[in-house]
C-alpha cells in the first residue's frame, strides 16, 4: 500500500514496538512491513532503560482492518516484546528536524533566527552563508517550519522521525 | 541434576544439543562449510543421518519424518547452493505448520559479507519462510540458540526455524553443559522465559476466553444447520477425538480440508469429504447452507472459501485457531476462539449436552453427493479411482500417503479414505510438485514398519525422481503410484476449461521411461494399463515388502481425465463447473 494521504479509507497510524536489541531485527521488522505492502512514513529506533532492548516508532498508512492483522503478524516476529497501536489523543509524537537554509545577509540571518524563535527551534550552527537550525515537534510543526523557511532556499534538510510515547495516567 | 560441565568443539555441542532433543535421524547433504560437523557426526553412531541425491530431498523428507512422526524433523546443508536448495522445503514447511530445525553452516565470521565461496545470507532467503532464523557466529551462544530453535519449532502454531551456524563457530570451544528440553524451556533468565511469561504466539497461547466459549456454546445450541470444518491444526494439535465427539454430540456434518485429510476417519458417516475447489457437493452446498459454521485449525485458504464474500453467507462463523493472525485474515468471523485446538475442544465439550440431532439438515447435506462419481470409459483405460481402489483395497489400511502436486492430489485425497492423523502427507499451501518422493523416504524413516505409497504425476515425479537412488540404497520399499497422462494435467485441465484448450507447454510427450528409470536405480519398475496388471503389481509389491526394494507402478491414463468437481477460482463455492 502505498501512502495515499488523500485515500479516504487510509489514516495515519503510529505504531509502537520493542525488540530484542541484536543483529537483524531491523530487517525483520521491515521486510515485515514491505511484505505486506506497507510503505514505512517513518520509522525511529533506539534503546530503552534496558541496552538489550530497542524500541521502534514506526508510522505508516492503513485501514483498521489491515492494521490490525499486521500488528498480529509482528507479534509473531521471536525477537518482539509488544506491539501497540498508539492512540494519537493519549499520547505525545515528536520528531527533531535539522533544516540548513541560505542566509546570505544580515536581514535574512535576523528573519531565519526570528522564525526559529517563534517555533522554540535553535541555531546549531551559522556560516557567513547559511544558517543551520533545529526544531522540535509533531510534523505538523515542522511541516510549517518547513514552509517558512523554504524561501530562504534550504541546502539540506534532515528528519529523524517521529518517536512516540503515551501519555501518563490522570 | 547438575552435571559437570565440559569444553566441547561447536560440532560436538551441537550433537549433543540434539541428543538433548531425541534426535535420532538426520536428513541432510554435507560440504565444506558444514565439514566440521559431519566430522563430528561420524563418532555418533547413534544417530542415523540420511544422505539424499539433493538438498531439497533432504528438506522434504525431514518434512515428511516430522508430519508422519509428530517429532521434530532435522536436515543439515552446507552453506551456499546447499543451503538455497532448501528453500522450497523450508517454504513447504512453513506454508502446511509442520515443526522442522534446518541447520546449515556458513562460511567463516572473517569471511562474511565477502562475497566468499559458497557464501549466501540464507537467513536473509528464508526470513519470510521460517517461524524464526538464527545466525549463530559465536560458539557460546550456538547451545541455547538450538535449544530454542527446537522450542519454536514444535511449539504454538508449529513451523520450520533455520539455524545458520558460521563455521569457526562449529571449531571453536566453549563450555557445555546438558539441559533438558523441559529445564530449558521453564529456564530463568532466557529468552525463552521473556517467550513464555507474555504469552509469545511463537511458543503458545493466552489463556482460552472462557466467555467467547460460553458464546460458542450458545450459538450451538441454537444453531439447526451446523456445519465443522476439519483443518490442519486438528492434526497438528492431536484433536481428532476431541473433534469427532463434538461433531458426533452436535451431530454436525464435517466437511474436511486438504490439510485436514486423516483427522477424522474418512467413512465416518458424517463426513462430507473435502471442500473448496475440488471439494464435494455435499461440503460445498453445506457451506453455503449452513447456519453456523465452525471452522477448527484452517485458516480459509483461497482454495478452500474460493469468493470470500460469499462463504458460508447464511452462516455464523466461528473460526478456532492457534494462531492470532490468522482471525478475521480471509474470512471475517462472528467469533474466534484462540487456542490450541485440542484445549478449546476439550473446555467445549464440558459444555454441550449429549442428544442433538439435526435428521432434516443432513438429509438435505447427503442428498449431494459426498464423493465424485466417474464414468468408465469405454476402451477400457484405468480411471484414477479405479487406481486409488485397488490400492486402497491391496495395501495395508494404516499406509502412510504422500502425494505430489497436481491431479494425482486431488484424487488421492478425494478416493482415499484416511484413518489416522499424519496418514496423509501433502503440500497443500505452497503446492510444491516434487515434494512426494523426499516426503515418502523421511515418512519411511520414522515409520519402517508401515506402507509408504507415493503418489505421483508424472510431472512432479521428473522434477525429483533422483531420490530413488535414496530409497534404493536405504531399502525403503516406497510404492510410487505414478498418475501418467504425458501432460501437466491440472494445468491442462484448466487450460482446457478457461483457456479454449491451448495447450501451451503442458504436454509432456517426452521420456524417460518410468519403468526402465526404476530399473536403473535399482528398485522394480512396471508399467501399468488395466486393472488386472495394477491388482497384480500392487500385491507383489506388498509382497516383497521385505526385500526392501521400491516400486515404480507407471500408470497409463487417459490424457483428458479431470478432477471433479470444481469451482472456478474467486467464484462462489456452489459455482460449478464440473460436477
Amino acid at each position: 500500500m502505498q501512502a495515499k494521504e488523500n485515500d479516504q479509507n487510509l489514516k495515519r497510524y503510529t505504531i509502537i514496538t520493542a525488540m530484542d536489541n541484536e543483529a537483524g531485527v531491523l530487517s525483520q521488522l521491515a521486510h515485515l512491513f514491505s511484505r505486506k505492502g506497507y510503505n514505512i512514513e517513518t520509522i525511529a529506533a533506539g534503546w530503552t532503560v534496558d541496552q538489550n532492548v530497542t524500541r521502534f516508532t514506526i508510522e505508516i498508512y492503513s485501514d483498521e482492518e489491515r492494521i490490525k492483522l499486521l500488528c498480529s503478524q509482528l507479534r509473531k516476529l521471536v525477537p518482539i516484546h509488544y506491539v501497540e497501536i498508539l492512540d494519537p489523543s493519549k499520547s505525545i509524537r515528536r520528531e527533531l528536524m535539522m533544516v540548513r537554509v541560505k542566509a546570505e545577509d544580515r536581514a535574512a540571518r535576523n528573519e531565519v533566527i526570528q522564525i526559529c524563535n517563534i517555533f522554540r527551534g535553535s541555531v546549531v550552527d551559522i556560516t557567513p552563508d547559511s544558517i543551520t537550525v533545529s526544531v522540535t515537534g509533531d510534523d505538523q510543526k515542522t511541516g510549517a517550519f518547513e514552509e517558512l523557511l523554504k524561501e530562504f532556499g534550504i541546502i539540506d534538510l534532515a528528519r529523524t522521525g517521529i518517536v512516540a510515547i503515551e501519555r501518563g495516567e490522570m | 541434576m547438575n552435571i559437570i560441565s565440559r569444553k566441547l568443539n561447536g560440532s560436538e555441542i551441537l550433537i549433543q544439543c540434539l541428543l538433548e532433543q531425541g534426535v535420532d535421524t538426520i536428513f541432510g547433504y554435507p560440504g565444506g562449510a558444514i565439514l566440521n560437523v559431519y566430522d563430528k557426526l561420524y563418532d555418533h553412531p547413534e544417530i542415523r543421518h540420511i544422505l539424499t541425491a539433493h538438498e531439497q530431498g533432504a528438506s522434504h523428507a525431514a518434512d515428511g519424518y516430522a508430519r508422519s512422526t509428530g517429532k521434530v524433523g532435522v536436515c543439515f546443508a552446507t552453506s551456499g547452493p546447499g543451503s538455497t536448495n532448501l528453500a522450497t522445503g523450508v517454504a513447504t514447511a512453513y506454508m502446511d505448520s509442520s515443526p522442522v530445525v534446518f541447520i546449515t553452516c556458513n562460511v567463516n565470521t572473517d569471511l562474511i559479507g565477502r562475497d566468499s565461496f559458497q557464501e549466501v545470507d540464507i537467513t536473509g532467503v528464508t526470513l519470510p519462510i521460517t517461524k524464526c532464523s538464527y545466525i549463530v557466529s559465536n560458539v557460546k551462544n550456538l547451545a541455547d540458540t538450538v535449544r530454542e530453535a527446537f522450542a519454536v519449532a514444535r511449539s504454538g502454531r508449529p513451523g520450520p526455524v533455520l539455524i545458520d551456524i558460521q563455521k569457526n563457530a562449529t571449531a571453536d570451544e566453549c563450555e557445555y553443559s546438558p539441559v533438558t528440553p523441559e529445564e530449558f524451556f521453564t529456564g530463568k533468565n532466557t529468552r525463552m522465559e521473556r517467550l513464555r511469561s507474555t504469552h509469545h504466539p511463537a511458543i503458545g497461547c493466552p489463556e482460552i476466553d472462557m466467555k467467547a466459549l460460553d458464546d460458542l456454546a450458545a450459538m450451538i445450541e441454537r444453531s439447526e444447520k451446523p456445519l465443522m470444518i476439519c483443518g490442519g491444526g486438528v492434526v497438528r494439535s492431536g484433536a481428532s477425538e476431541e473433534f469427532r465427539t463434538l461433531a458426533e454430540r452436535i451431530d454436525s456434518p464435517i466437511a474436511i480440508t486438504v490439510m485436514g485429510g486423516g483427522a477424522v476417519h474418512g467413512r465416518h458417516p458424517l463426513v462430507t469429504g473435502m471442500i473448496g475447489m475440488h471439494g464435494s457437493q455435499a461440503s460445498n452446498m453445506a457451506c453455503d447452507a449452513c447456519d453456523l459454521l465452525i471452522a477448527v485449525g484452517c485458516r480459509f485458504s483461497d482454495r478452500v472459501t474460493l469468493n470470500p464474500a460469499g462463504f458460508a453467507k447464511n452462516a455464523k462463523r466461528v473460526h478456532i485457531d492457534i494462531d492470532p493472525s490468522e482471525i478475521d485474515k480471509n474470512i471475517k468471523t462472528d467469533l474466534h476462539i484462540i487456542g490450541d485446538a485440542k484445549d478449546v475442544l476439550t473446555r467445549l465439550l464440558a459444555k454441550i449436552k449429549e442428544g442433538r440431532t439435526n435428521d432434516g439438515w443432513k438429509n438435505y447435506v447427503f442428498s449431494f453427493r459426498r464423493e465424485t462419481e466417474y464414468d468408465d470409459p469405454e476402451d477400457g483405460t484405468l480411471t484414477p479411482k479405479e487406481i486409488l481402489s485397488a490400492a486402497a483395497e491391496i495395501l495395508p489400511q494404516d499406509t502412510i500417503v504422500t502425494t505430489d502436486v497436481g491431479q494425482h492430489q486431488m484424487w488421492a485425497i478425494q478416493h482415499f479414505k484416511f484413518d489416522y492423523p499424519g496418514q496423509l502427507i501433502t503440500s497443500g499451501g505452497f503446492g510444491t510438485m516434487g515434494f512426494g518422493l523426499g516426503a515418502a523416504i523421511g515418512a519411511q524413516a520414522g515409520n519402517p514398519e508401515k506402507t509408504v505409497l507415493h503418489v505421483t504425476g508424472d510431472g512432479s515425479f521428473r522434477m525429483n525422481c533422483n531420490e530413488l537412488a535414496t530409497e534404493e540404497f536405504y531399502k525403503m520399499p516406497i510404492i510410487t503410484l505414478l498418475f501418467n497422462n504425458s501432460t501437466l494435467g491440472m494445468v491442462r485441465q484448466w487450460q482446457h476449461l478457461i483457456y479454449k484448450e491451448r495447450y501451451s507447454q503442458t504436454t509432456l510427450d517426452r521420456g524417460p521411461d518410468f519403468a526402465k528409470l526404476a530399473e536403473a536405480y535399482g528398485v522394480h519398475g512396471v508399467v501399468v494399463r488395466d486393472v488386472a496388471t495394477l491388482r497384480k503389481a500392487l500385491t507383489d509389491a506388498v509382497a516383497s515388502r521385505s526385500d526392501g526394494l521400491g516400486w515404480v507402478i507407471d500408470c497409463r491414463i487417459n490424457i483428458d481425465e479431470m478432477v471433479r468437481p470444481m469451482v472456478g477460482g474467486n467464484s462462489f463455492i456452489t459455482n460449478f463447473m464440473l460436477y
